[in-house]
């Protein structure tokens, strides 16, 4: 069953210098299935991510050929619509919980803040979902994290509360947007379980971006490979290690493997036609 | 494992704050004995003989020795510093020379003028001010945003004196709805000082406490105008400062999580995105509020507004030096006072300040 479905999708950021594409013409389609978005810095997977929600801010442009989302056509969904799916549907876990948490409210306000304004629950009720939530992170004393501000929280506990936050309306897509980039490499990998666990037991559609194939290529069934707006290749995760593409193959062997070879890693091979 | 590392220093954010202002309270009257250090000093620079201006220029040897020592002025000069702090501490600011009257006395009757008329004129400029920034930075380059902007940059460029003098022509002059320069109608004046009991020297707050609806009134359309003025200069600087903090607070990534919540457009502005805007907000507001409360000689000139602007611009022309003093004092302890009060409303407002 077909949950996303984006054809042709483009990305265009009016400038002053002239039109800058981000993304030019995406297509894939998702289940109830991990995706990965793969690509360097620049590669527009960040936007790709962000047009599902429609959250590219003027003066970026999303255009499409088709966009739909179980059954909604994103495309021609007015903003009320829009805002109907985001939250209950639709939901979103960024890179660094220093900027996406905010930073003069308490954790517990921003955790119940949809049950509240949207569900109308009341306070007890929302009080019980949010802990119940921060439970499912495996957050320790929930009752604590929920008086914090975020900037009494580490690197890992943010996260974990930004995903405990996007999981409450149970979403049938989360989009994860290098989720786990600014946390430290210990704390990476809890972090990571943790959203791999909730998203089985909750069978929702996950769109994992990152800049990391192999990490992607353990968490997803299937990968897309980006350079410079476009798909390059789309492969499943267990056949990556095989990937034809010579950028695929790039992105590979530029990362060092423990007890690998001790020498200068290969740079990327950045072939013009490719980017076409 | 992260789950330790909580700050622990969270949960007593009020005893934290209560200590905080005990130290504040130290800062400000070591900042306060540091005012007046330079007030005296300057009061021993300035070309003005105090036992001159006193005597004039006919006076006899023996009497100028006979004022000096009065004066205390044949004393060493840490000696005086120590008395001038004494009684400046104890509310003794001098005599004026001009009128033989205790300063702290004439101060009290013209400050209560300025205040009056500077709170009047920021809570405008407040009220105005931030709306009109916030609904700005959410449609930069609207027609909105170009109306702010340029009502922003008239207010930043016209003279005050021109605009009071044009206000008064077209509002009080041509139209009558504003009463004219000074406090209150001369009638109007007689009873405030007769009928009334002054508790605070403000006479929109005195009249109500005394149940004067009539001089109040008055009082109103005397101050509408000044104020208005004020109120003007004080928004087109809190619009523009308003519409900057929120471009920024807009761009940040935690508004983009607030909408993937599926948060209303308003919601994300108006709350999430204001409660950073205020952090800074403070410290604006209070600027622009010390600054009228500095005395806007000009506007007071204008409207011929009996207030502290006023009161040190007169002395000065007459050389009445104890009276400059004492205002400049005055001055720098409010323009203290509410920056400690900044200080601490900003420690309230933002969690992450220490």
């Amino acid at each position: 069953m077909t949950l996303l479905s984006v054809r042709n999708l483009r990305v265009t950021f009016d400038t002053e210098t002239g039109p800058v594409e981000a993304v030019r013409g995406v297509s894939f389609d998702l289940g109830r299935e991990r995706l990965g978005i793969v690509g360097e810095s620049g590669s527009g997977k960040t936007m790709t991510g962000r047009s599902m929600l429609r959250l590219i801010r003027p003066p970026g442009r999303i255009e499409a050929d088709a966009m739909t989302f179980d059954g909604t056509d994103l495309m021609a969904a007015t903003e009320t619509q829009m805002r109907a799916l985001r939250g209950p549907r639709m939901a979103m876990v960024m890179q660094d919980p220093k900027y996406s948490l905010n930073p003069v409210m308490k954790v517990g306000a921003q955790l119940m803040e949809g049950l509240h304004q949207r569900d109308r629950v009341g306070r007890t009720e929302a009080y019980a979902k949010a802990v119940a939530a921060l439970n499912a992170v495996q957050i320790r004393d929930p009752e604590r994290v929920m008086e914090a501000y975020p900037h009494e929280l580490s690197g890992g506990m943010g996260q974990r509360v930004m995903i405990a936050m996007m999981l409450i309306p149970n979403p049938d897509l989360l989009i994860a947007d290098e989720p786990t980039s600014a946390l430290d490499v210990t704390v990476q990998a809890e972090v990571l379980s943790i959203l791999d666990g909730l998203v089985r037991d909750r069978g929702m559609g996950l769109i994992f971006i990152s800049h990391d194939l192999r990490l992607v290529a353990r968490f997803c069934d299937r990968v897309l490979v980006m350079y410079k707006g476009r798909v390059v290749e789309e492969v499943a995760a267990r056949d990556l290690l095989n990937a034809r593409h010579p950028y695929t193959q790039g992105l590979l062997n530029c990362l060092p493997r423990i007890g690998g070879n001790r020498g200068p890693l290969p740079g990327l091979d950045r072939t013009a036609e490719w980017a076409r | 494992m992260a789950d330790t590392d909580l700050n622990d220093a969270a949960p007593s954010r009020v005893t934290r704050l209560a200590k905080q202002a005990g130290g504040t309270v130290f800062t400000l009257l070591i900042t306060f004995i540091g005012l007046l250090a330079v007030t005296f000093f300057i009061s021993r620079v300035v070309p003005t003989d105090p036992v001159m201006s006193i005597l004039g220029e006919r006076a006899t040897q023996a009497q100028i020795d006979e004022t000096r020592t009065a004066l205390g002025l044949d004393r060493p000069m840490w000696e005086q510093f120590g008395i001038y702090v004494w009684d400046a501490l104890h509310g003794d600011l001098g005599t004026s020379i001009r009128t033989k009257e205790p300063v702290i006395d004439e101060i009290a009757r013209y400050f209560p003028a300025t205040l009056e008329l500077s709170t009047i004129a920021t809570i405008i400029g407040m009220l105005i001010g931030v709306p009109a920034g916030i609904l700005a930075a959410t449609k930069p380059g609207s027609l909105f945003d170009q109306i702010v902007r340029l009502v922003g940059l008239m207010g930043y460029s016209m003279p005050v004196f021109w605009l009071g003098l044009m206000g008064l022509l077209i509002f009080y002059g041509q139209l009558g709805w504003v009463g004219g320069p000074g406090r209150l109608d001369a009638a109007y004046d007689m009873m405030m000082q007769f009928e009334v009991e002054p508790y605070t020297g403000m006479i929109l707050v005195d009249t109500l406490l005394n149940g004067r609806w009539d001089i109040f009134q008055n009082a109103l359309s005397h101050i509408i105008l000044p104020a208005a003025l004020l109120g003007y200069l004080s928004m087109a600087y809190i619009s523009r400062m308003t519409r900057s903090f929120m471009m920024n607070e807009l761009g940040q990534e935690y508004i983009t999580t607030a909408r993937v919540k599926g948060m209303p457009e308003g919601r994300v502005i108006w709350v999430h995105a204001l409660k950073n805007v205020m952090v800074p907000l403070i410290t604006v507001v209070a600027l622009s509020y010390s600054f009228l409360l500095e005395g806007a000689v000009l506007t007071e000139t204008i409207f011929a507004w009996p207030g502290l602007g006023r009161y040190i611009t007169d002395a000065l022309l007459v050389a009445d030096m104890p009276a400059v003093l004492g205002g400049t004092i005055v001055v720098g302890a409010v323009y203290i006072g509410i920056n400690m009060f900044s200080d601490l409303l900003y420690r309230l407002v933002d969690p992450r300040a220490k």
